[in-house]
């Protein structure tokens, strides 16, 4: 399988006036189409920063990023982007909520709708249509915001620490339902988490960045027996524990 | 023992709940009418200290002579119409201040190089004595309705300016990025986010300025005006009728009352619409 993304030593710097702050050194990786993959990292390390250069919202001071799409075309994945926090709007209905990106892409076509009507209708919110978002528990609040991704129809999913606003077992439930249903819409993601299980139970690859400048320490497959996917069930398999410990270690090696 | 016993007495959920709306409603009247005691209060003070001679009529008038200069007023001297020129340029010039500051603000918003650059002069401006600027309006523009609203407007406009831009640069950062995430762009950003963001800013904002408008008109009608009650206030005390003086004053209360409670109205209906 060929990677639909690649990242080729990116690098990058924040400038004030006392000088230069480098956050990313040198790297390098590429994502599989269909993949999950997680990036864990020491907290203030340039994760988001390394979202954001995927995103296309900063561009790289080095490196470039290589796409090769399954069809030879040249074009950027489309990419979603979940942020930490829901940021849905209270002034808008859910509804109008959801279909924010069509509304400024200009795309409120009648399929676009339907599409998003489906995906209301699978993720049992089009009861919800008509309520403003305060009125949702956080579950939902996070699968409307997911469904306002998915509304752009994008290839490749970036979340930067997406369920960390929510309370530990909250963010047990939604991590998983929103893990389930973007494998179920076979979209691509990039997860950003600190929370080493949930990179375990969430992740088919984790790459682990060093502290700033942040560079690729170590890159771990995640191969769990007994998985039927669900990131619960998966908390339990045998490899579990392995992994994390190996995770740990890496995080916390300095060399 | 007894504890136990009240706990059986009190009423179920329902009850309970209308208890508690009774409550709430008693006390609002208690308030309402509190308020207006203090009101009757006053006036029955006024009335009589100046019946019986406690104060000099002449110079304090009194709640009968207040009636009866608005009766004569109205008829000798057209009092509806100078209550109709006041009105009509405090909300004029409360217009213009929504209108220009909202632009001022928008363009501020959008330029950081011009936001940077006028940052000094709006303090300036904002802390000057507007009535400093008053003389010159007249010399500039005359001695006409213009000339009260630019004053109207130059007292509120500055102020309302800063507290337009600095409600939008308020807004929270990620709710913009969260626009370009879905590949909008800085335009797209103002106005699904900053905008409609800013409501309770732009709502607050208005309630102070209807009430600088009505000073700053008031201002301009001491200074230039032939009309409108600021006129009725200087002349009455040029040739020493107080009554008329006091009586306008009423009216210029009355007024910021109306203003204060139709701009709180339309906040209301406002955050109804949009669930604030």
């Amino acid at each position: 399988m060929q990677a639909i993304l690649e990242l080729k030593n990116i690098g990058y710097s924040y400038h004030n006036l006392h000088g230069e702050t480098q956050a990313l050194s040198n790297i390098s990786f590429g994502v599989q189409e269909g993949e999950f993959v997680a990036i864990v990292g020491p907290s203030g390390c340039g994760k988001s920063t390394l979202l954001s250069i995927i995103a296309g919202l900063l561009s790289p001071e080095q490196g470039t990023i290589v796409v090769n799409n399954p069809d030879g075309s040249l074009n950027y994945p489309r990419i979603g982007y979940m942020l930490q926090r829901d940021h849905l709007f209270e002034w808008r209905t859910v509804y109008k909520n959801v279909t924010l990106g069509l509304e400024i892409r200009h795309m409120m076509t009648p399929d676009r709708l339907a599409a998003v009507d489906r995906l209301l209708t699978d993720y049992g919110l089009e009861k919800f249509k008509d309520k403003r978002p305060s009125e949702l528990s956080g579950g939902m609040k996070q699968r409307a915001a997911l469904i306002r991704t998915l509304a752009l129809d994008p290839q490749l999913l970036l979340l930067d620490e997406p369920f960390s606003a929510l309370d530990y077992q909250t963010r047990l439930f939604v991590s998983a339902d929103i893990c389930r249903l973007i494998r179920a819409a076979k979209k691509t993601m990039i997860i950003i988490t600190h929370d080493l299980s949930e990179a375990i139970s969430i992740a088919d690859r984790v790459i682990i960045l060093s502290n700033r400048p942040a560079t690729v320490k170590a890159q771990m497959p995640i191969r769990l027996t007994l998985t039927d996917n669900s990131p619960l069930a998966s908390r339990n398999a045998p490899e579990f524990q392995q992994y994390f410990n190996q995770l740990w270690e890496d995080l916390n090696n300095d060399n | 023992m007894t504890i136990k016993l009240k706990k059986r007495e009190t009423p179920p959920e329902l009850t309970r709940q209308e208890k508690f709306v009774k409550a709430h409603r008693r006390h609002h009247h208690k308030i309402s009418a509190m308020r207006l005691m203090v009101f009757l209060f006053f006036l029955i003070l006024w009335e009589t200290s100046s019946d019986l001679g406690w104060i000099d009529s002449f110079f304090f008038s009194s709640p009968c002579r207040v009636v009866k200069c608005f009766v004569t007023q109205i008829h000798t001297n057209s009092l509806l119409s100078h209550i109709g020129v006041t009105l009509f340029e405090t909300i004029a010039s409360f217009l213009l201040v929504l209108l220009v500051s909202l632009a001022v603000a928008t363009l501020l918003w959008y330029s950081a190089n011009l936001s940077e650059v006028a940052e000094p002069y709006l303090v300036v401006l904002n802390s000057l004595p507007k009535s400093a600027l008053a003389p010159l309006f007249i010399v500039w523009l005359g001695t006409g309705s213009t000339t009260i609203i630019v004053a109207g407007i130059s007292v509120a406009v500055f102020g309302s300016i800063i507290s337009f831009y600095t409600g939008f640069q308020q807004v929270d950062q990620e709710k913009i990025t969260l626009i370009y995430t879905l590949g909008g762009n800085r335009r797209d950003a103002f106005t699904k986010v900053v905008l409609p963001g800013s409501i309770p800013i732009l709502l607050s904002t208005a309630k102070v300025n209807i009430g600088l408008a009505l000073v700053g008109v008031i201002i301009g009608e001491f200074l230039a005006a032939r009309r409108g009650l600021g006129y009725l206030i200087i002349y009455g005390s040029q040739v020493f009728q107080l009554d008329m003086v006091i009586t306008s004053i009423i009216i210029l209360c009355i007024i910021a009352l109306g203003f204060y409670k139709s701009i709180q109205m339309i906040e209301h209906h406002i955050r109804k619409r949009f669930k604030m």
